[in-house]
């Protein structure tokens, strides 16, 4: 019986020749990231498992994006704490303030995330790296702590659901709208505790950024990790971002699935997810009309040039609705300089629309743009939880960056179809 | 491992923004998160409850942020273990590393009442509703995750280096 590629990446991580759904295993970890929020988690952790110096095994990487640049004196001790780590430890892969972004885009853009590779994360998004045939994912600051510290950590190695897209996404549908569809069709329960393999045509035709958007969400989910095997456009991606070897590891034909799911994205439409669970998936034409005082278009589900073209695309020549705050959060410091390049800050400016710096931001309701009482954001960010963006009396909305810019247009709810046909 | 305490119940799908508001995040003081514990759903819940009161909940426990306060945040509240229809995979990592005991028990919340008496056995697998003398079975936790709860996951893998260390030592 063959494996399928999570069972792959754990069993070698564990120097076995195999592993099976269900077993306990030992595996080696090989990139940790850690952000700003994750720096100072870990402190007390590593002190109690008497670390002071990190093992060379494993590639540290340090992002501070949660709240950046600091927005209180607290939040700033957080920064100069992290910073004095990444220097105490040697951590050559820091990336100040000004240098990085949100966490899980300068991973990738940098190449430190790779096939095969077993990599952690402070933060239940780390399964975006999987997008790039990663075993990633996220945990809390003690598992960090000791997976950093001593370079392995325990796992169950997760059974696998394979999900088969076919089909061709229609013109105004993006990953955005097959994470919603997925949201809707499987909850939160289906694929709990399960590596989710995302294959397929659509997978096939995919970017790079509409891969990652789907790995990232599958969070949500519950799934233990998001996983897409490498192919050219993986390969093509990280060669201009790293020189390390990359590996084409693919499940094996006979490799034993849970379960096989096929959808067919020909006919999706644009998805929304309604006030207050990312499950509570409708078509965007049953919502619309609903009245919004805020639109946010980042995140490191949506923050990519692919996302800021689209809605660049739709908002240009016109005007933001004047009882609406576009604001966006591109990923990282990259993206900022590729979109200024592109002209797209000029389109949006020329909007009204409010440009951040590269931040997790409004997301978790840390700061650039929270939301308050009885207020309304529709968000291309992954959560819409009570109290997720400010106050516990806003609702808001998730969606793709199509539908988040026309409906900072409409001043309401808006299906993107008639600028995308 | 034993717990007694009231039980109060909460829904479904309870997530860590509610449990631990993101405004907190930059903050890992104990006594500190004790206070937000499930502020998004109850102010000053950590006021009603006395230590080793069981929280019993229904299905995916500790959903959304893998943020590791949310369970450090119910323990500093007094909180004695958890009983949950199912849990979200990384508050279960997360609980064990910081010793609160979490308990998967399908059909649990409907079973109990709110401040119903209840005693939680970890060794022998049982949940006891002490105020209607029912008792409810779950299969024991493997030896290692045991170990994990009593001491916690720092100090579980300190040993275990050290166990490791001194069987390769010269």
């Amino acid at each position: 019986m063959g494996m399928t590629i999570t069972e792959k990446i754990l069993a070698r991580a564990a120097g076995k020749t195999s592993c099976t759904p269900g077993e306990i295993v030992e595996a080696g970890i090989d990139v940790a990231m850690l952000h700003d929020i994750g720096t100072t988690g870990i402190q007390g952790p590593l002190k109690e498992l008497g670390i002071t110096a990190l093992p060379p095994s494993v590639e540290v990487v340090i992002i501070p994006d949660h709240f950046v640049p600091a927005p209180t004196a607290k939040a700033a001790d957080n920064l100069k704490l992290t910073r004095e780590f990444a220097k105490k430890h040697h951590v050559g892969s820091y990336y100040e303030i000004g240098r990085g972004g949100i966490c899980h885009q300068v991973m990738a853009e940098k190449g430190h995330v790779r096939p095969g590779e077993v990599i952690i994360g402070p933060d239940s998004h780390t399964t975006t790296y999987g997008a790039f045939g990663a075993f990633a994912v996220g945990l809390g600051v003690t598992d960090m702590a000791i997976g950093l510290g001593l370079g392995k950590l325990w796992f169950k190695v997760p059974p696998t659901v394979k999900v088969v897209l076919q089909g061709k996404l229609r013109p105004a549908t993006a990953a955005k709208d097959i994470s919603l569809m997925l949201l809707k069709e499987l909850g939160t329960e289906e694929l709990s505790y399960k590596a989710v393999e995302m294959t397929g045509r659509v997978i096939d035709e995919l970017s790079i950024d509409g891969r990652m958007c789907i790995c990232d969400i599958a969070a949500e989910m519950g799934a233990k990790n998001c996983i897409i095997p490498p192919d050219k456009t993986t390969l093509d991606y990280l060669r201009a971002r790293t020189a390390k070897p990359l590996s084409s590891l693919a499940s094996d034909p006979g490799a034993a699935y849970e379960e096989i799911k096929e959808f067919d994205v020909s006919t999706l439409e644009p998805l929304i997810a309604c006030p207050h669970v990312p499950t509570n998936v409708r078509p965007v034409r049953e919502a619309a009309g609903a009245k919004i005082d805020q639109a946010f278009l980042g995140s490191c589900t949506n923050g990519r040039m692919e996302d800021l073209r689209i809605a660049a695309g739709i908002i240009k020549g016109k005007k933001i609705h004047p009882e609406v705050r576009l604001i966006i959060t591109p990923a990282s410091q990259e993206i900022y300089r590729d979109a200024l390049k592109e002209g797209l800050w000029e389109i949006f400016i020329d909007a009204g629309a409010l440009i951040t710096n590269p931040s997790c931001g409004a997301c978790f309701g840390g700061h650039l743009g929270l939301l308050g009482e009885g207020e309304t954001c529709i968000s291309t960010a992954n959560r819409n939880f009570i109290g997720r963006m400010g106050s516990p009396k806003a609702s808001v909305y998730l969606a793709s960056p199509a539908t988040v810019a026309a409906s900072a247009l409409a001043g309401q709810i808006a299906d993107p179809t008639e600028y995308l046909k | 491992m034993r717990i007694k305490g009231k039980a109060w119940k909460y829904g479904d799908d309870i997530d860590t923004d509610v449990i631990y508001p993101g405004k907190y995040l930059v903050s890992f003081d104990p006594a500190e998160a004790g206070k937000h514990a499930l502020e998004g759903l109850e102010a000053d819940f950590y006021k009603k409850i006395a230590p080793g009161d069981i929280l019993v909940v229904g299905k995916n426990f500790g959903s959304g942020s893998a943020r590791e306060q949310a369970a450090m945040a119910l323990r500093a509240a007094g909180i004695g273990a958890v009983v949950a229809e199912s849990f979200a995979r990384s508050f279960y990592r997360n609980a064990l590393n910081l010793c609160l005991p979490v308990v998967e028990l399908p059909g649990i919340q409907s079973a109990t009442e709110e401040r119903d008496e209840l005693e939680v056995d970890l060794d022998e697998g049982l949940v006891r509703n002490l105020t209607k003398q029912k008792d409810y079975h779950f299969p024991p936790l493997p030896a290692f995750i045991m170990e994990i709860l009593k001491v916690g996951g720092a100090a579980y893998y300190k040993a275990k280096a050290r166990r490791e260390a001194a069987r390769s030592a010269p």
